[in-house]
C-alpha cells in the first residue's frame, strides 16, 4: 500500500496501523479495532484483534501458513511457511539439536556465555554519557548468541545484517503484491541463502560445535535435510533469531526508561526477571501480527470469512484485550496467568522462545543493575519501517556512569 | 438449611483432595475432616503406570501437589464402612463414626480383582491401582523376570506392557478384545495400537482370554492357560481387568449406589432412593455416575483424571453456595503414554458409530480421528498430534456435523467414516484406567 494512496480514501483503523506515522504508538489504533471481532479490509483481508478469536484461530487447523493458500503472509522462510505435515517434519529435525528430549539443556547451558556477552557490552560503554541501547546492547547481543549458536562467523555480521535489513525492513512495501518481497530483498535473500550454503558445505564431513554442522550432520529418525531445506532452515534461523530478540530488549528497555519504578523494581529484584520478561512479550512484543489463508468458510464473530480469503491475527492486540487481562494497558511485573500472544501460539509458536526469555532477562536485568541513571533522550525513538517486526531504529539514553 | 459447619469428604485421592481445598478456597471455615482407606497421602495415580513402572519417578515421589491450605483433620488407613443419612453420620471401619453436616462422597474405584481366589493369591500376581501395587509391580520388575503377562489391554494393561519394554523385559499381553484399547476408542485406532506394541516386541495375543493360572510348588505363579489352547510361562503376571466402584459401603443408606457409582445431577448432589437430589450429600470423581449432554439419555462414569478435579470443584461450589455450579458443561479428555506415542482424547469417543481419521495418516503414527454419532462430532483422539485437540472441542461442542464438512490442513486424501466397531454398549460402562 503506497502512503499516497491510504491518503486518498478513508482510513480503516488497519491502514492507519500499517502507516509509520502510528509506529511509536499502535495501542490506540489496537483498541479501535477490538470494538469489532472481524474488520473486512478494502484489500480483501480480514483483520482479527480480540484476545479470544486470536488464540482460538493460531490454533486451528483449517488456517494455512502456505504461500498459495496465505496471499498475505510471507514466503521462502522454511517451516514458517509451510503446513503440517512438511512443517512438523522440518521443525522436529531442527529442534532435535535446540532443546527436549533430543538436547535438553542446551539453552540453559548457554546462561554463562549470555552473561559474559552482556557484561562485556555493557563494559564497553564505560565512560560514555550517552548510549544507543539499540547499538550498544539490544542489537550486538542476541545477533553474535545465534551467530554462534548456528555457527556463523561474528566477523561477517556487517555482511548478513546488510541482508536481513535487505529482506525483513522491505516487507510489505511492495505497492503493486502486497507479501511478495521486492527486487531487492529478492536479491539480499539469494545472496544470504548462497552464504549459508558455502557455510553449510563446509560443515559437511568436517562438524563443529555448532548446530550448522548438527543440521547437516545428523542422521536422524526423520532422516536428513535436503541441502535447500537445511539453507531454508539455517536463513530463517538467522532472520529470526536477531530480528526479534532486538525488539524485545529494546522494547523493554524504553519501557523502563518511560516507568522508572520498573527500572527500580528489577535492579532491587533481579529474580523476578522470568516474569518481567513475560508481561514485557505481553505488554511491548517484538512481533505484532501473524498471517493465515483460510482452507474454508469459518464463523468468527458471526460473520463468515470465505475460504481463501487472507487473515491478519493482530498478536499484539489480543495481549492487550481487557476482556482477557485485567488492565490490560498497565505494565504489571508479577502478572498472574499471563498467556500473553507474544510468541505466538499452536504449531507455529515461536521456535526460539527458550532462548529469547533467557536473552532478555539477562540484557534488561544488567541493564537495570549496571546503568547509573539512565534517561530516555527522545521519546518517542525513530522506530524501523516494519509494523509486525515493530521497535525502535535507536534508543539515545543519557547515563552518569556504568557499575562494575 | 443451615450454613454447613462440619464437612466430612470420603475419599482422599485426587477428588476428595481438590474438592477440600476448593472449600477452603471458596471461604468455608469450618471443621472438615478427610477419610482415606490408603495410609498415604493424597497422590497422583496417572504416572503409577507410566513414569514409575518404566522408573523414571519413584513411587513416593508421585504426591499431589497442594494448592490451597486445607487445615483439616485426616482420618488415613481407615475405609468408610457405612454411612446413616438420617443421623448425618459415617461409620468408618475401625468402629468409630464421624458426624456431619455435608458429606462428600470421593470413595473412588478399587482395580478389579482377579476372578479366582486361589489364583488371585499366587505369588507374582499384581494389580495397579494404588501406590502400594505400584511399588511391588516396579519391585517386581527391576527383579528381571523372565516374562511378565499382562491380561486386559485397556490403558493401564498397554501402559504397563510399555513400561515392560522399556525395561528390556519380555512381555505377553492377552486380551479379549480384536485389538488393544478396542473398548476405548474401537478396533480402527486399536489396530494402531496394536502396531505400537507388536513393533515393541510385545507378544500380543488379541481374541484370546486366560482360562487359568498355574503356579508351582512355592506357590509362585508360573504361567497361564489361554482359550485358543496356548500356554505361556510367565513369572510375574498383571491383571488390568478394569475397575469396581467403592460403593458397598453406602448399601442401605438411603442414598442410590451400586456397581455403577454412586448417581448425581449436574450439580453433583447425590440422589435418594425416590431419585430426588439431596441437599447435603456430594459425589466427585470415579465413583460418580452421571448424565453427560454428549451421551444422551444413559448416565456415564468417567475414570478421568480431569472429571476428578472439574467435579470436586462443582461440588464444592455447590455445597457451600447451593446452585452456584454445573457439571453439565465440561467435556471429557484422558490421555496415555505407551510405547513412545501420546494418545489424547477429547469428548466422548466410545460413543461414536463411525470413525474417521481426519488430520494425520495411521501409517505415519501421528493422526487425528474423530468420532460421529447421529451426524454430530462426539469425540477425538488424537495420537501423537494433542496440539490440535482445542479445535476438535470446540467443534464437539458446537454440534459440529459429521462426517466433517471442514477442510483442514493435513488432511488425508479421500478419508471416509468407517463404523467404530464399539462392542455393544455396557451399562455404566467406564473407560480403563489412565
Amino acid at each position: 500500500m503506497s502512503e499516497t494512496l491510504a491518503s486518498d480514501r478513508p482510513q480503516t483503523p488497519m491502514q492507519a496501523i500499517m502507516d509509520p506515522a502510528s509506529r511509536a504508538d499502535p495501542y490506540p489504533l489496537y483498541e479501535q479495532l477490538r470494538e469489532k471481532p472481524v474488520w473486512h479490509e478494502p484489500d480483501g483481508s480480514y483483520v482479527i484483534s480480540r484476545y479470544e478469536d486470536v488464540a482460538r484461530l493460531i490454533r486451528d487447523p483449517r488456517l494455512s501458513v502456505e504461500p498459495q493458500n496465505s496471499p498475505r503472509g510471507g514466503q521462502g522462510l522454511s517451516f514458517l511457511n509451510m503446513d503440517p505435515p512438511a512443517h512438523d517434519r522440518l521443525r522436529r529435525m531442527t529442534m532435535r539439536h535446540f532443546g527436549p528430549p533430543n538436547d535438553p539443556g542446551r539453552v540453559e547451558a548457554m546462561t554463562p556465555a549470555l552473561e559474559a556477552m552482556v557484561t562485556s557490552l555493557i563494559d564497553a560503554v564505560r565512560g560514555q554519557d550517552r548510549i544507543d541501547v539499540v547499538a550498544n546492547v539490544s542489537y550486538p547481543f542476541p545477533v553474535t548468541v545465534i551467530a554462534d549458536l548456528l555457527g556463523v562467523p561474528r566477523e561477517d555480521e556487517p555482511r548478513f545484517h546488510a541482508w536481513a535489513e535487505g529482506i525483513v525492513q522491505s516487507q510489505d512495501r511492495d505497492p503493486r503484491e502486497p507479501g511478495r518481497r521486492t527486487e531487492s530483498a529478492e536479491k539480499a535473500f539469494q545472496e544470504l541463502a548462497g552464504y549459508m550454503f558455502d557455510l553449510i558445505s563446509q560443515r559437511k564431513g568436517a562438524p563443529r560445535d555448532d548446530m550448522l554442522s548438527r543440521l547437516v550432520n545428523d542422521d536422524g529418525p526423520d532422516g536428513v535435510m535436503e541441502p535447500g531445506e537445511m539453507i531454508s532452515v539455517s536463513v530463517l534461523l538467522l532472520l529470526a533469531g536477531h530480528e526479534t530478540t532486538v525488539n524485545l530488549i529494546s522494547n523493554g528497555m524504553l519501557t523502563m526508561l518511560r516507568q522508572p519504578h520498573l527500572l527500580q523494581l528489577l535492579k532491587d529484584n533481579p529474580a523476578i526477571a522470568p516474569g518481567f520478561v513475560e508481561e514485557m512479550l505481553r505488554y511491548e512484543p517484538p512481533v505484532h501480527f501473524t498471517f493465515r489463508g483460510a482452507l474454508c468458510d469459518l464463523d468468527v464473530g458471526g460473520e463468515t470469512i470465505p475460504k481463501g480469503s487472507a487473515l491478519q491475527l493482530i498478536l499484539a492486540s489480543g495481549s492487550r484485550d481487557p476482556r482477557r487481562f485485567e488492565r490490560a494497558d498497565t505494565f504489571i511485573a508479577d502478572r498472574p496467568n499471563n498467556q500473553h500472544l507474544g510468541f505466538g501460539s499452536g504449531i507455529h509458536a515461536c521456535f526460539g522462545a527458550p532462548l529469547a526469555r533467557l536473552e532478555g532477562q539477562i540484557a534488561l536485568k544488567e541493564m537495570a543493575r549496571r546503568l547509573v541513571n539512565p534517561r530516555l533522550l527522545q521519546d518517542p525513538p525513530p522506530y524501523r519501517f516494519n509494523p509486525t517486526l515493530r521497535g525502535p531504529r535507536a534508543l539515545p539514553v543519557a547515563i552518569d556512569g556504568v557499575l562494575p | 438449611m443451615s450454613a454447613p459447619c462440619d464437612v466430612v469428604i470420603v475419599g482422599a485421592s485426587l477428588a476428595g483432595l481438590r474438592a477440600a481445598e476448593a472449600l477452603r478456597e471458596g471461604g468455608y471455615a469450618g471443621r472438615l475432616t478427610l477419610v482415606g482407606d490408603e495410609p498415604h497421602a493424597p497422590y497422583d495415580r496417572p504416572p503409577l503406570s507410566k513414569q514409575v513402572l518404566s522408573g523414571w519417578v519413584r513411587p513416593q515421589e508421585t504426591f499431589l501437589p497442594r494448592l490451597h491450605p486445607i487445615a483439616g483433620a485426616w482420618r488415613l488407613g481407615v475405609a468408610a464402612s457405612g454411612l446413616d443419612t438420617a443421623a448425618q453420620r459415617v461409620d468408618l471401619a475401625d468402629g468409630t463414626a464421624l458426624d456431619y453436616d455435608r458429606l462428600i462422597i470421593a470413595t473412588g474405584t478399587r482395580a478389579r480383582p482377579w476372578p479366582v481366589e486361589a489364583e488371585a493369591g499366587l505369588g507374582g500376581m499384581h494389580l495397579l491401582r494404588t501406590l502400594d501395587h505400584a511399588a511391588a509391580l516396579t519391585a517386581a520388575l527391576e527383579a528381571k523376570p523372565s516374562r511378565v503377562l499382562v491380561v486386559g489391554a485397556g490403558f493401564t494393561g498397554s501402559e504397563v506392557a510399555s513400561a515392560c519394554r522399556d525395561r528390556g523385559i519380555e512381555v505377553t499381553v492377552v486380551e479379549q478384545g480384536s485389538t488393544p484399547l478396542a473398548a476405548v476408542l474401537g478396533p480402527v485406532v486399536g489396530g494402531h495400537a496394536a502396531i505400537l506394541q507388536r513393533r515393541a516386541g510385545v507378544d500380543l495375543r488379541c481374541g484370546v482370554s486366560v482360562t487359568s493360572l498355574f503356579g508351582d510348588v512355592q506357590g509362585r505363579v508360573r504361567g497361564a492357560r489361554l482359550s485358543d489352547g496356548n500356554v505361556v510361562e510367565a513369572d510375574v503376571v498383571v491383571a488390568c481387568l478394569g475397575a469396581v466402584r467403592n460403593t458397598e459401603w453406602l448399601a442401605g443408606s438411603g442414598v442410590q449406589a451400586g456397581p455403577a457409582g454412586v448417581p448425581c445431577d449436574a450439580a453433583c448432589r447425590a440422589l435418594s432412593a425416590d431419585g430426588a437430589p439431596t441437599d447435603d450429600i456430594f459425589v466427585c470423581g470415579d465413583v460418580s455416575h452421571f448424565h453427560h449432554p454428549l451421551a444422551g439419555e444413559r448416565r456415564i462414569a468417567l475414570e478421568h483424571w480431569g472429571n476428578a478435579i472439574n467435579q470436586a470443584r462443582v461440588a464444592a461450589a455447590n455445597l457451600l453456595r447451593p446452585g452456584s455450579a454445573t457439571n453439565a458443561t465440561a467435556l471429557p479428555a484422558f490421555w496415555s503414554m505407551q510405547f513412545g506415542a501420546n494418545f489424547k482424547s477429547v469428548g466422548l469417543p466410545s460413543h461414536g458409530e463411525q470413525v474417521m481419521i481426519v488430520q494425520g495418516a495411521l501409517e505415519t503414527g501421528r493422526f487425528v480421528a474423530a468420532y460421529g454419532r447421529g451426524g454430530r462430532i462426539v469425540g477425538a483422539i488424537a495420537v501423537n498430534q494433542a496440539q490440535w485437540l482445542p479445535f476438535y472441542e470446540q467443534q464437539i461442542l458446537a454440534g459440529a456435523a459429521f462426517p466433517p464438512d471442514w477442510r483442514v490442513v493435513d488432511q488425508p486424501q479421500g478419508a471416509t467414516p468407517q463404523p467404530a466397531g464399539f462392542p455393544g454398549a455396557t451399562p455404566g460402562a467406564a473407560y480403563a484406567g489412565a
